[in-house]
């Protein structure tokens, strides 16, 4: 997509700035929700739209991921947390303004760091020399992959998937420690009957 | 809960499918998007709609809770395992070029079984996380009454 003629590039361009802009009023519309149900589904809807910007950029596997964990599957666990905690969210404590100017700070920080990075899409970009043309054109050949994206996650860089693996694993360790080993807390009379489920 | 035949219907319609594409996600990996992160949580999102239709003990009955948590060890012990067998074939730990009779065709091997244990314990680890949540519901609500 990236090589296509000037009004295409445009069109590319109008494209991430319109999905954007939606993103930025699906993240206001979450900070004045109350109601918690409706910014689970804003957020699902953030997450749908960051998937469309992640096709726009080409990642269409970050996009795949995106669209399954973020929107999907978060979204259906996020249901199930507020169905037990209650779907309104109660007022805050604090003012925000304190909150508000420390966000405020470092976001102008990160946008002052952006303008030290190199142009968006630019060739000559340090990341796009180390080792990003070996793996474009050694990785078919050697691992007989087309699919460059699979090549590096699997073959190139095989140690830093299998640490992801276990991240996920650990991940779900913790869960079933937090929440998995409740029956030992409940009462002898009660334990009986709900066992049979 | 008797009300929804329609959500039911096509939930039996649509499930096979999901799989099937979970599936293709897995296995087309090398040559479009996708690969094991992706088809993990799309299996397990197959799962986890079947719950949300027709409740989380038929779900239970399906893919069982015990069976999820052993494959969540499977699936890392499995990426591992390549490791370690790529290590007895005389090569490093995760060197693919070992494993088959020429290089090429050892990467897809390689490649073939890191993915297959990367879908398992995805597929499996958001299953069970989604079965202690809905099962403490469950819970909470009986406590309730």
């Amino acid at each position: 997509m990236a090589t296509g003629s000037r009004s295409e590039i445009i069109l590319e361009e109008l494209t991430a700035v319109v999905l954007l802009t939606l993103m930025g009023a699906a993240a206001i519309g979450m900070a004045r929700q109350r109601n918690l149900y409706g910014v689970v589904l804003l957020s699902g809807i953030y997450s749908f739209l960051m998937a469309t910007v992640m096709v726009v950029l080409d990642a269409v596997d970050v996009a795949m991921t995106e669209a399954a964990v973020g929107a999907g599957i978060s979204t259906v666990l996020l249901f199930g947390a507020i169905h037990l905690t209650g779907g309104t969210e109660s007022k805050p404590i604090h003012r925000p303004w304190l909150p508000l100017l420390v966000v405020a700070a470092t976001g102008a920080m990160l946008v002052y760091g952006t303008l030290g990075l190199p142009a968006f899409s630019d060739p000559g970009a340090p990341i796009h020399q180390h080792v990003a043309p070996r793996y474009l054109t050694e990785g078919p050949v050697k691992t007989g992959v087309p699919n460059v994206v699979t090549a590096v996650l699997a073959s190139y860089r095989g140690f830093d998937t299998l640490g992801e693996t276990f991240v996920v694993f650990t991940a779900g360790i913790g869960v079933i420690a937090l929440l998995g080993r409740r029956r030992p807390r409940r009462p002898i009379d009660k334990a009986g009957e709900e066992n049979k489920e | 809960m008797r009300l929804d035949i329609i959500l039911r219907v096509l939930a039996k319609l649509l499930i096979p499918f999901a799989l099937v594409f979970g599936l293709y996600v897995q296995f087309h990996g090398d040559y479009g998007p996708g690969g094991g992160f992706q088809a993990g949580v799309i299996v397990a999102a197959a799962v986890i709609f079947y719950a949300l239709i027709y409740g989380l003990p038929a779900a239970r009955r399906v893919v069982p809770t015990e069976v999820v948590q052993t494959l969540m060890a499977v699936g890392v012990l499995l990426y591992s395992g390549v490791g370690i067998a790529s290590i007895l074939l005389g090569g490093n730990y995760l060197d693919y070029f070992v494993l088959g009779a020429d290089p090429v065709s050892g990467q897809h091997r390689g490649i073939f079984w890191v993915e297959m244990g990367v879908l398992i314990t995805v597929a499996s680890v958001m299953l069970k996380i989604f079965y202690v949540f809905a099962g403490r519901r469950r819970d909470a609500e009986e406590t309730e009454e």
